[in-house]
């Protein structure tokens, strides 16, 4: 072929190798389960569906399954022990948002996750003397008011680097909880006692979704999830998501190839914030009370170990992280006291050996770059010896 | 007012519960005394904020860590104290005998915390810079490791605060507007400045300090003229914990029973509200922030009427700075400032 004219389309065997080695590269910094997530996709779509709508039924029925070895009885209620599990899974899926796709730490997630605690409990408790509306109107509200907090403190810090963010959710994490303690309207450590919970009543009278069961908030949380799961999906493969890992990648990079880098990074911010004040409307419904105790930094420190033990920036290993996290201190209670210090060594050593977690995320990019060049070297093989490539501009870089 | 406003906006109920209230006559009535406090716990805090400061302007990472380095500090002064029969009373003993035991309070401190610094940068970063991870998973890590030490503490020493301990009986040494000024705050406050002057004499003339200098500029370049950039890296981390050390025996004098397993992460994060307030990885820039950060916290606590307020208020003040000067009061950086 032609070399004499124009700039060579077509990477040389040099940089093809450089290429190869890097994937290379990649698939040694797998996770605990190298080739899964390239076995899932080899698979055909209607398989993936099949095992999937498998996966969920089973999922919903592990309250009643109660299975062996698995459970966290005798010590901690199996149910109660999945609604709680399913509440970290929510947290997780959220904050992978942030963390996982756009690539910025926060570190007050738990914030935002209180913040939705207090709005259901504000506006159903008893003990509030404000309005009070009926629970389920409780999680669109503490979603928005999660969500303006969260552009309130991105836009201000989402301009600077991704350290400032760091710190100033960090901060933030903090003050809300020196906030609940000494802001009397807050209530402080007394807090507010029989939060609402969705209306129904079984045969007997009694209501479904009582702080003592479980199972109903458990499958409450549950399709919750997988309605965030769907919409995270699709957001994923959404222009927004490429930009968000364009990001991720390299920021500067892609603020220069035109993605408005700030704008979406106070889009993923505000829907990880609002993601995480439904979770926490879901876990005050759940356990009834709310005060400053359970708000603290630590278990912000917990929800990104959550996403980091997941895999950063997959929502599957998210929710799996997240379930963990919660999981493991209820049923192995001799550790359960040493939780904090095993999760925080966790971050250092998976960031060390593993940095892809359990489920790792794909190399979306790459592997869109990888398609590119392959059809490119395809489209090149059919060329007859003496035509020129034509490139139409764009269509090379721009991968559906 | 505000607290009256908004319950009356919500709700029909009478609401006995407050919002926030301000308490300005507090605030004029104890101005002066709680402006030479803000100082001394400025000087504190500008300490801690070298550490931030140094490391950043050299890897460019926020060093979570940093604040159990400090706490680590705390340990040492407290254990050998301990060991030295100091109480929650103040010790009878003469002044030399007292400078005697503080000034080995201070070495054990030093040490220990320049040894956890040191541990840190190993344990933490050096692993992630030889595989030259993202900056995301330097930050993990820094969340991580700080808080293992947190709770491998925790675990050691239990939640409750350690018992209280007096180096010494703070006397009256002269007289502004009608407040007296103590010799624990003359202590703190000269000795952190005299701390900080000869960092900053230290980094501006040494051999050393423009070796630390040229890593925060262009670490490849530096490396290329021949500066061991991995003994620089460690070096500003032993520097780091050496003012943490410091800065431990002052808290501990100021704050006898502040010694508790998570007492470096409030202050961490106000230090380090304090670096980016003067300017990140500007060693002047993290005095007047220090000094700056310890005055607003305190008048904010007078006037809100809350000890808890110092941090709402130091927090506010970080993210108010961020919007409308990111650079920082003084702005430039390690590598940039002259010499």
């Amino acid at each position: 072929m032609s070399t004499t004219d124009g700039p060579t389309l077509i990477p040389d065997d040099a940089s093809a190798q450089e290429i190869a080695d890097r994937e290379a590269k990649m698939r040694q910094r797998k996770g605990w389960f190298p080739g899964l997530s390239d076995k899932w996709n080899a698979l055909p779509r209607q398989t993936q569906w099949l095992i999937l709508i498998v996966v969920v039924v089973i999922a919903y029925l592990l309250p009643i399954l109660n299975p062996p070895l698995i459970t966290t009885e005798p010590g901690n209620n199996w149910q109660i022990a999945l609604a709680q599990m399913s509440v970290y899974a929510l947290v997780a899926v959220g904050l992978n948002v942030v963390v996982g796709y756009a690539g910025l730490l926060d570190l007050g997630y738990v914030a935002f996750f209180a913040l939705g605690s207090y709005t259901a409990a504000m506006f159903t408790s008893p003990d509030s003397p404000y309005v009070h509306i009926p629970y389920l109107w409780t999680l669109p509200l503490a979603m928005a008011i999660a969500m303006f907090f969260g552009v309130v403190l991105g836009v201000p810090t989402l301009r600077l680097r991704g350290d400032y963010l760091a710190i100033v959710t960090l901060g933030f994490g903090e003050i809300v909880r020196i906030l609940a303690t000494i802001i009397p309207a807050m209530k402080g450590q007394v807090g507010f006692q029989n939060v609402g919970h969705p209306p129904g009543t079984d045969s007997s009278g009694q209501p479904i979704f009582l702080n003592s069961s479980g199972t109903p908030w458990y499958w409450l949380t549950l399709t919750i999830i997988i309605v965030v799961l769907l919409a995270a999906g699709n957001l994923e493969r959404s222009r927004v998501g490429r930009a968000w890992i364009a990001i991720r990648e390299d920021e500067d990079a892609a603020e220069i190839m035109g993605v408005p880098t700030f704008k979406y990074k106070v889009w993923a911010f505000a829907i990880g914030a609002s993601v995480g004040g439904l979770s926490g409307a879901l876990f005050a419904g759940q356990v009834g009370f709310v005060n400053n105790q359970k708000f603290d930094i630590a278990t912000s420190i917990l929800f990104v170990a959550a996403v980091v033990m997941g895999g950063t920036g997959n929502k599957v290993g998210a929710v799996l992280g997240g379930a963990l996290v919660a999981y493991i201190p209820l049923r192995f209670t001799a550790i359960a006291e040493f939780k904090y210090l095993i999760f925080g060594a966790a971050l250092v050593v998976i960031m060390i050996f593993r940095p892809g977690g359990l489920l790792p995320a794909r190399q979306s990019l790459l592997a869109y770059g990888r398609l590119a060049y392959n059809k490119l070297k395809g489209a090149v093989g059919d060329i007859p010896p003496s035509g020129k490539v034509v490139l139409e501009p764009g269509k090379g870089a721009d991968n559906e | 007012m505000i607290s009256e406003v908004i319950p009356t906006l919500l709700h029909s109920v009478p609401v006995d519960d407050t919002w926030i209230t301000f308490d300005v006559n507090s605030f004029t009535q104890n101005f002066w005394s709680s402006t030479f406090d803000g100082l001394t716990f400025g000087a504190i805090y500008a300490l801690v904020a070298l550490g931030y400061t140094l490391v950043y302007g050299v890897l460019n990472l926020i060093n979570f860590a940093h604040s159990e380095v400090f706490i680590t500090g705390c340990y040492g002064v407290f254990f050998t104290l301990s060991a030295l029969n100091f109480g929650p009373s103040a010790p009878r003993l003469g002044f030399w005998a007292i400078v005697g035991n503080l000034v080995l309070a201070l070495v054990v401190a030093i040490i220990a915390s320049a040894l956890m610094a040191v541990i840190v940068e190993r344990v933490a970063y050096k692993p992630l810079r030889q595989r030259k991870a993202p900056r995301l998973a330097f930050l993990i890590t820094a969340i991580g490791v700080s808080f293992a030490i947190q709770y491998t503490i925790y675990w050691w020493r239990g939640p409750s605060p350690e018992a209280a301990l007096t180096m010494f009986r703070p006397l009256a040494i002269f007289d502004v507007f009608g407040t007296i000024v103590d010799s624990q705050q003359v202590v703190i406050v000269v000795a952190a400045i005299i701390l900080m002057i000869a960092t900053d004499q230290f980094i501006r003339r040494s051999r050393t300090g423009r070796g630390i200098r040229a890593v925060a500029q262009d670490p490849d370049t530096a490396t290329l003229m021949g500066v061991n950039k991995e003994k620089i890296i460690v070096t500003t981390f032993i520097i780091g914990g050496i003012l943490a050390g410091a800065a431990a025996l002052f808290y501990v004098m100021k704050i006898p029973s502040g010694v508790q397993y998570n007492g470096g992460f409030i202050l961490g994060v106000k230090a380090f509200a304090a670096a980016v307030l003067g300017g990140i990885g500007n060693v002047r820039g993290a005095l007047l922030g220090g000094l700056l950060i310890g005055l607003i916290g305190n008048y904010g606590q007078v006037l809100l009427g809350s000890s808890q307020w110092t941090d709402v208020v130091a927090f506010v003040v970080l993210v108010l700075v961020l919007i409308v000067r990111p650079e920082g009061v003084l702005g430039s950086s390690l590598g940039k400032s002259k010499a």
